[in-house]
């Protein structure tokens, strides 16, 4: 790997201070930056591990939502007794992310960070209607996620915690890529007191709302009605894995799946 | 930029310089000699370089090892006793859970960690929570029968 300099903040504050420029950037679990530092896809001057910082780490109820710190692991959300208890599908999702290793070393604010089109988490913030908070302020899933490893997030704003409001029920079906894990398509559907939500991943540059099934679901809480919304293949990711058209198919029939999850 | 760097390795402790682009597995490999842990792919994806750091296995090819300062580290040469092998790797001698050998050390690292937070896996739960490692002899099935033989060994704290 080529040379670069490190630095290991204690605190939130002292890792604001050092994120000086757009070549110095933050360090959460390393399960995607690494990779990334090794093939010299980015080649910052200083990373800022934020790993020894402990008010990003926890999961704590607050009121009627979950707030899990950015610092904390996968494998921590999955095992979570809090969070399995209030938003199994949450849980469940965590566990599905990448591998055992992977998953006890790489965090929920790194993940939320690079918005990879195919990770799992940006279906549940998009889906749960979650709120990510960063140094500065809070943003709503709904605008987080802008395009392809694009985030609301300014340069260097650091991510804190994200909040997921508890719903009635949820559900997160994948299909998962046999060799990385990352969701070719991964569907999360939240019944909330503010109707219906479907969060895809894995199928566009970004997590998005499949608004058409929400509104057959709104009608029809069914896996049939999730199925018989036909969803354009139109802007759908096309790979070696998986057509447009093929995708686009994928988004109703795992929210048909997960409606069926949810006891619809 | 050179960094100061100390952890426990299979119950040792052990210090360094490293540069802060130092893997973890190239501190143990070549500073610490520890050869047991294998590079396969560096690309996150075969397990070969799983060890247990702080009670979790990590693929120790995508962590920094000054990330690592401070961390109790445990690696294949820790699990045994002397001349008694630990049951885990016992096991795989028994079942024959490997042909070339390559892979072991991972397999070995991830099995043990699976079997400390499920003492009892199903081969579902064995083959999920092998997920991370990849064996391009065996196709695997001696490698979950020694695992649950493996599993069972650490239950009753004897040889696979």
């Amino acid at each position: 790997m080529y040379a670069f300099e490190y630095h290991r903040p204690s605190s939130l504050d002292e890792a604001v201070a050092l994120l000086t420029s757009e070549d110095i950037k933050p360090l959460a679990g390393g399960q995607t930056l690494i990779p990334t530092l090794k093939q010299r896809l980015a080649m910052p001057e200083a990373l800022v591990d934020l790993g020894r910082i402990e008010a990003l780490k926890g999961i704590r109820k607050e009121g009627d939502a979950i707030v899990i710190g950015a610092g904390t692991t996968h494998a921590e959300v999955a095992a979570s007794e809090v969070v399995r208890g209030a938003i199994p599908a949450l849980a469940r999702l965590a566990g599905l992310i990448g591998d055992p290793q992977v998953r006890n070393r790489g965090t929920i604010g790194g993940s939320i960070a690079n918005a990879d089109p195919a990770a799992d988490y940006p279906a549940a913030v998009v889906g749960l209607g979650a709120t990510i908070h960063t140094n500065t302020r809070t943003i709503a899933g709904d605008d987080y996620f802008q395009d392809l490893f694009t985030t609301a997030l300014d340069e260097n704003e650091l991510i804190t915690a994200v909040s997921f409001p508890i719903p009635q029920a949820a559900a997160y079906e994948k299909v998962a890529n046999p060799a990385s894990g990352y969701a070719v398509v991964g569907v999360m559907v939240a019944k909330t007191a503010g109707g219906v939500r479907v969060g895809v991943t894995g199928a566009g540059p970004c997590a998005f709302r499949a608004t058409a099934i929400e509104d057959a679901l709104a009608r029809s809480f069914t896996p049939e009605a999730a199925k018989g919304v036909a969803m354009p293949a139109d802007g759908m990711n096309s790979d070696i894995h998986a057509s447009a058209a093929y995708r686009a198919a994928l988004i109703s029939v795992l929210a048909s799946r997960a409606v069926a999850a949810c006891g619809g | 930029m050179s960094i100061p760097i100390s952890m426990t390795v299979n119950g040792q402790p052990v210090s360094g310089s490293v540069e802060p682009r130092t893997l973890l597995v190239e501190f143990l490999r070549e500073q610490l000699h520890l050869t047991g842990t294998h590079v396969g792919c560096d690309t996150s994806q075969c397990g070969a370089c799983v060890v247990i750091a702080d009670g979790v296995s990590v693929k120790s090819c995508t962590a920094l090892a000054v990330q690592c300062d401070g961390s109790q580290v445990t690696t294949i040469e820790g699990l045994a006793n002397g001349a008694t092998l630990h049951p885990m790797q016992q096991a795989f001698n028994d079942h024959h859970g490997l042909q070339c050998g390559f892979c072991t050390p991972g397999m070995v690292m991830s099995a043990v960690d699976l079997v400390t937070h499920a003492p009892n896996p199903t081969d579902e739960d064995i083959r999920k929570g092998l997920d991370g490692n990849l064996c391009r002899c065996t196709g695997y099935q001696n490698i979950v029968r020694a695992v649950k033989a493996g599993a069972e060994g650490m239950r009753t704290g004897m040889g696979g």
